[in-house]
């Protein structure tokens, strides 16, 4: 794990402070519930992907689920995100539904885009999840327009864009990054660093010494970088910079430090493919640094769970997620006839 | 009817949607300018201020993405480009995202109306990267609108029209066109998106023409009525859709088709029609379809070679003569002088 920078955070003007131990009990328990309804959504899936059924390329975000779980639940419904290939945490985190995700997987009518969208194509508008998009740093500018759209409107919603460190390696972000500050946008920029991007390991794609979140201070934007594993901290710091965008503050840059389990796009580990870019160790420490058990033991330590009540919220989710996973697996086919329908 | 240019048609068209609407918005380089996009914006500067024209950075693929987050939102964008060739850097927002937006998420994550109007340079030496005229390119993708509008009426009347569209819509005009008049109603009418219109009737011959390449082709069929060759001349007015009956009409009266563009043959608009002929009216045709397009090579600079890569009017009348067989006499001095001005 890096080093924790609070890049610029004593030199803005206005303070963005945050502290996760402020976090109220009941809001913790939240907090891992929906940690639990994002790992669980994701193992599922990825079981399930394995029999081929599910025909679109498919990026696991499990590992980073703290990430999507602590931002998106300091968000409104109207509140909007946007996000990319490894979308579906951000999608389940923010209300949308395990059944609508599952058919879009099996390319049934049901699904959250009628079969037509795959992965990296969920909407649900009436969550506020306007679009993901699996080329890289496209949605960071949707996002930006939507905040546009918002500050025209005097309105005091917020966008945030999700994407991951390789995103950083294209010209198209820091457009956005200009942009947004030039205009104090209410947008928060939300980067994923799991240190990969395929398989290139920052160090063959950054220079050495590279901070991301320098980069985005160079536009005059607030950036942070946190632990991306640790779900209270990452509510905390996305709470208060929410309050900051609200009040029309401008663009914020939050680089969450995370890691992704499983293999870059499919169900499987590396290590069962005998891939050599990283060590099944390398990821076994990550693995320690599981953000849904730290949440729980988090929960034990503060006493305000059992060991028994996190077991039955585990096996509910589970068992939930298992049934709208089999439904969506024989949901109707889109018609044929649709082809031509929404040019 | 007053005539007005195709300039101020195009404000017009602008500012009166502007008004009717408040959900538009126009952003790009140099909108909020005295000169804003040859004039086009100014007038809408003047009315509605820097809150609804605003000038961007030169940052055309991420200004085409923040027009589509603003459209999802409700915002009607117009985005302006100087010049259409630096549209290319923002086909990865106008293609894998604007153009596939309502289609890839079912109807589920709304539209993204929104209207990107680029210029199409020519002639003072332009040269090969402020010149070109990406229609083919453009049209090819299913889910974008491509409209080039060549009389100021339709300036007008099709920036009316896509402003009130529910996608994506680029907006091709050229250069030379902005001081071209005409008669321009004052009233709020879109045209019909998707149509040709037939601009010229004749018998003899069917020449379909895109943008300036229209007024080209009028100018031949002048001289060539002269000469006794009754020409009709259909503009194309949008690339996508395509008004496939107009034109194959059209071809089933004359016979004869030529199809003049502002690009180059090669998977170009000129193919694309001469395919559509071949395909559907095939047994209407009574010589081979000719097709006059830009010279097989990139803009040059130096005059000389600029007026060799162009075709104008002659080179029109000239292929009509051909395709008809009817010997050639002198065409006169049917050119007009490139009345393109420096410095852009
Ligand atoms: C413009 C573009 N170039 C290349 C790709 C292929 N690609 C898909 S994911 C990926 C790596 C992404 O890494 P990162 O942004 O760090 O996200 P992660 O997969 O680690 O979550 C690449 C290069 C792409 N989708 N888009």
């Amino acid at each position: 794990m890096p080093k924790i920078n609070k890049f610029r955070r004593e030199e803005l003007k206005v303070k963005i402070e945050f502290d996760s131990s402020e976090i109220d009990d009941g809001h913790l328990i939240e907090l891992h519930k929906l940690l639990l309804k994002v790992r669980h959504a994701e193992e599922n899936l990825a079981s399930r992907y394995r029999e081929q059924q599910m025909r679109t390329p498919t990026h696991f975000g499990t590992g980073q689920e703290a990430v999507a779980v602590g931002v998106c639940a300091a968000l409104n419904d109207d509140d909007v995100i946007f996000s990319h290939h490894r979308c579906h945490n951000h999608y389940l985190a923010k209300g949308g539904k395990v059944y609508e995700l599952a058919a879009e997987l099996y390319g049934r009518a049901d699904g959250c885009s009628g079969g037509r969208g795959g992965s990296v194509h969920l909407t649900d508008r009436e969550k506020g999840i306007v679009a993901t998009s699996a080329i890289l740093g496209e949605t960071p500018a949707v996002a930006a327009g939507a905040a546009l759209s918002f500050q025209m409107d005097g309105l005091r919603n917020v966008s945030v864009t999700f994407f991951g460190e390789g995103a950083m390696d294209e010209g198209a972000i820091y457009e956005v990054f200009n942009f947004a500050s030039l205009k104090g946008l209410p947008i928060l920029f939300v980067c994923e660093n799991n240190l990969y991007a395929t398989e290139s390991p920052l160090w063959v794609r950054q220079p050495q010494g590279t901070e991301l979140c320098e980069r985005a201070a160079a536009f005059k934007i607030p950036s942070f970088c946190i632990d991306g594993n640790d779900v209270a901290e990452v509510h905390a710091a996305t709470t208060s910079i929410v309050e900051y965008l609200r009040a029309g503050n401008g663009p914020v840059f939050l680089e969450c430090m995370t890691y992704r389990w499983r293999e870059h796009v499919g169900p499987m580990f590396d290590h069962e493919l005998n891939r050599t870019y990283r060590t099944q160790h390398e990821v076994e420490f990550w693995m320690d640094k599981c953000p849904v058990k730290r949440s729980a033991a988090k929960l034990l330590a503060k006493g305000i769970a059992t060991q028994e009540q996190l077991e039955m919220w585990q096996a509910t989710t589970d068992a939930n997620i298992k049934d709208d996973i089999a439904r969506a697996a024989i949901a109707p086919w889109p018609a044929v006839s649709t082809l031509f329908e929404h040019i | 009817m007053r005539k007005i240019t195709y300039a101020e048609a195009l404000s017009e068209g602008l500012v009166q949607s502007m008004e009717r609407d408040p959900s538009i918005f126009v952003t790009g380089i140099a909108v909020d300018y005295p000169s804003g996009i040859f004039g086009t914006t100014t007038e809408a500067y003047k009315r509605f201020g820097r809150a609804r024209v605003f000038e961007s950075p030169a940052m055309e693929n991420a200004l085409t993405g923040i027009a589509i987050g603003a459209a999802a939102m409700g915002k009607r964008p117009v985005l302006a480009h100087p010049r259409n060739d630096f549209m290319f850097l923002a086909f990865d927002q106008l293609i894998n995202m604007a153009a596939k937006w309502k289609y890839m998420f079912n109807g589920n994550a709304g539209t993204v109306p929104f209207v990107s109007r680029a210029v199409i340079g020519k002639g003072w030496g332009q040269g090969a990267t402020h010149s070109q005229s990406l229609q083919s390119v453009l049209a090819h993708f299913p889910g974008l609108t491509v409209l080039m509008p060549t009389l100021p009426e339709d300036a007008k009347a099709l920036t009316i029209a896509a402003l009130q569209h529910d996608g994506p819509v680029i907006i091709l005009e050229h250069r030379t066109l902005y001081g071209t008049e005409g008669e321009v109603s004052e009233d709020f009418v879109p045209a019909p998106i998707g149509k040709a219109r037939v601009v010229r009737e004749g018998t003899d011959i069917t020449v379909v023409g895109t943008s300036l390449m229209t007024l080209e082709a009028m100018r031949a069929s002048e001289e060539l009525e002269r000469q006794g060759v009754s020409v009709e001349v259909v503009d194309l007015r949008s690339i996508r859709p395509l008004d496939e009956e107009t034109i194959l009409k059209s071809v089933a009266k004359t016979g004869h088709l030529i199809v003049a563009d502002t690009s180059w043959e090669l998977c170009g608009v000129s193919s694309e029609i001469a395919a559509l002929v071949a395909e559907k009216g095939f047994k209407s045709l009574k010589a081979p379809v000719k097709r006059i397009a830009l010279a097989n090579c990139p803009a040059p600079v130096s005059f000389e070679l600029e007026q060799a890569f162009y075709p104008k009017a002659s080179t029109i009348a000239k292929a009509a003569l051909a395709t008809l067989g009817v010997a050639k006499s002198d065409l006169g001095l049917i050119d007009v002088e490139d009345n393109f001005k420096g410095p852009y």
